[in-house]
């Protein structure tokens, strides 16, 4: 055997490994791009900011700057709040957020399907739900607070509010879209009506409320912060209230930045489950 | 039942309305006269869009005729009943269970205890060819796999009638031959009466007993041929015959004059 005739399909073998490599290599320098211009960028708005305020072309006393909220945070987590620890504070405010969130999804769920199954309820209740649904309904919570006193009760009102209409609507439109084939076919294979909702429509709306339960999480957060920054008693939001009352804009932004690192830490929570929940969905990357 | 002599299903002039979105009325089947005896197989042809699923929406039970009768084993049809599988032109798999989970789907609904159910439908899923497939999920599957989970669905009911809307033909023409030879094995051992909507005349004469030629719609009984070819069949031998050659060329007769026909209306809607 002579050398070159052994050689040519090694080269040829080893060029598309090659290929390969060179696409994953490139793949990954993209990603090191993406990551070092979303830090950039960050960097850039909060060094202008902090530059803009200490050199006081903006008001410092008004619009803070980064290195103050972050002082701001840092006192917050070493010697708690004015309230007392902030652990409490946000703890308080997530368990008003997290139960409203569980009432108004569970009621926005029953609702839905009910009236997604039933076309005489959704026939009877339609205009007056979509009257109750144009109401900017953040003006409830004033009512709450004098209905239900200063305690968590006011905030999970408010908060189930926010949250019954997305998932309303969603749920009834995922009971109204089931696929007709699959309920003919559940009903040719022996099911009841009570079968058909609870194994038929119920799964197929699943998509559907799912994707409304990320948006309404939000919402029950705004309400919770909402109601508390009317009149509560513990608290973020009445952490916002009153750093505002004291005139400490530091203490407003720090709030915000803890909010949203709640927030950001449920939507994932929330991503998991959906995860575990829809293994008999095909994902993106199998089609 | 054997002391039972009426005929598996009958449509006496059965006629079927719809109102259409645009508030008109559309006449799908009109006076539908059809007898299916005990056992038999019969495949409905006719163009496409004619009504022929609608014949077996009533037949099932799903919807109820605007005027005439239908009878199962001598019975009018009200609701949707024990006796009756049907097997859909689409996927009606349910996406979120697993393949065992939807073949036990039927008997469960049925109140049937789940081992007993699980067992029931393990056998039917061994005799689809699909015993190794039974934890995945329809969307891992290939499409004629999710029709046997179709018929292992629907068969593990122990149907006495079977009604199936042009149940193969989203396959390509490979699977499908296979399907059809599966099915006519699956068939022969229950002794289910079948009703088989195809718009492919070949599929019908390999498959049934009787073919029905329904006219362009609204769908009436034009015709009806027997087909006297020998069983067991295999469907795609038994396309080769000469007599099956000389069934096709017959029906075809009758069959094309309503395909031309529904050609020319749907030219005269276009223009």
């Amino acid at each position: 055997m002579s050398p070159e005739v052994i050689s040519a399909p090694v080269v040829d073998t080893a060029k598309t490994p090659g290929r390969a490599h060179s696409r994953a290599r490139a793949a990954r320098r993209r990603k090191i791009v993406v990551g070092a211009a979303r830090v950039l960028l960050l960097v850039a708005v909060l060094g202008l900011w902090e530059v803009l305020s200490r050199t006081e072309v903006i008001d410092p006393f008004n619009f803070s700057m980064p290195s103050k909220i972050w002082e701001q945070i840092q006192t917050w987590v070493m010697h708690g709040t004015a309230l007392g620890p902030l652990g409490e504070q946000i703890w308080y405010t997530l368990h008003e957020a997290l139960l409203g969130w569980i009432i108004g999804v569970v009621a926005g769920v029953l609702f839905g399907i009910a009236l997604g199954r039933i076309t005489l309820l959704a026939d009877i209740l339609g205009p007056y739900i979509k009257v109750l649904n144009s109401i900017p309904r953040i003006v409830l919570a004033p009512i709450f607070v004098i209905w239900f006193g200063l305690g968590p009760a006011s905030k999970i009102a408010s908060a189930v509010v926010l949250v019954f209409f997305p998932v309303f609507f969603n749920a009834f439109q995922g009971a109204r879209e089931v696929d007709r084939n699959l309920v003919a076919n559940a009903r040719i294979l022996g099911a009841s009506d009570r079968r058909v909702t609870l194994q038929v429509v119920i799964p197929s709306a699943t998509s559907w409320i799912f994707t409304s339960l990320h948006v309404s999480f939000g919402f029950a957060l705004i309400g919770a912060i909402v109601g508390e920054y009317i009149g509560a008693t513990k608290g973020i939001g009445l952490l916002v209230a009153q750093s505002q009352g004291t005139f400490n804009a530091a203490g407003v932004y720090a709030a915000m930045v803890i909010l949203a690192v709640v927030a950001l830490l449920a939507e994932g929570l929330l991503t998991f489950g959906e995860r575990r929940i829809f293994r008999w969905k095909p994902s993106e990357s199998d089609r | 039942m054997s002391t039972d002599t009426s005929p598996a299903i009958e449509l006496r002039g059965a006629s079927k309305i719809f109102k259409t979105p645009s508030g008109g009325l559309h006449t799908a089947v009109r006076e539908l006269d059809l007898t299916v005896g005990r056992g038999e197989f019969v495949a409905v042809v006719g163009p496409t869009g004619c009504g022929k699923s609608t014949t077996l929406t009533l037949v099932s039970g799903l919807e109820e005729p605007t005027e005439g009768e239908v009878l199962v084993a001598g019975k009018p049809v009200a609701g949707v009943g024990d006796k009756v599988g049907f097997v859909f032109q689409q996927d009606a798999t349910f996406p979120w269970r697993t393949v065992l989970s939807n073949v036990m789907a039927g008997p469960r609904f049925r109140g049937v205890p789940k081992a007993e159910a699980k067992e029931r439908a393990r056998e039917w899923l061994a005799r689809v060819g699909l015993a190794a497939f039974e934890d995945r999920y329809p969307h891992q599957l290939s499409g004629g796999q999710r029709k046997r989970v179709a018929l292992a669905a629907t068969f593990v009911n122990d149907p006495e009638i079977l009604l199936m809307d042009e149940p193969f033909s989203a396959l390509d023409v490979q699977t499908r031959a296979l399907m059809s030879d599966e099915l006519l094995e699956l068939w022969e051992g229950t002794g289910a009466s079948v009703v088989f909507v195809t718009h492919d005349l070949e599929e019908s004469i390999a498959l049934a007993d009787k073919v029905v030629v329904m006219t362009a719609g609204p769908a009436t009984v034009k015709q009806v041929f027997d087909i006297d070819l020998p069983r067991p069949r295999k469907v795609e031998s038994v396309r080769l015959e000469p007599r099956f050659i000389e069934i096709y060329r017959e029906i075809w007769e009758s069959l094309g004059e309503e395909v031309r026909i529904t050609r020319e209306r749907g030219a005269a809607h276009v223009a």
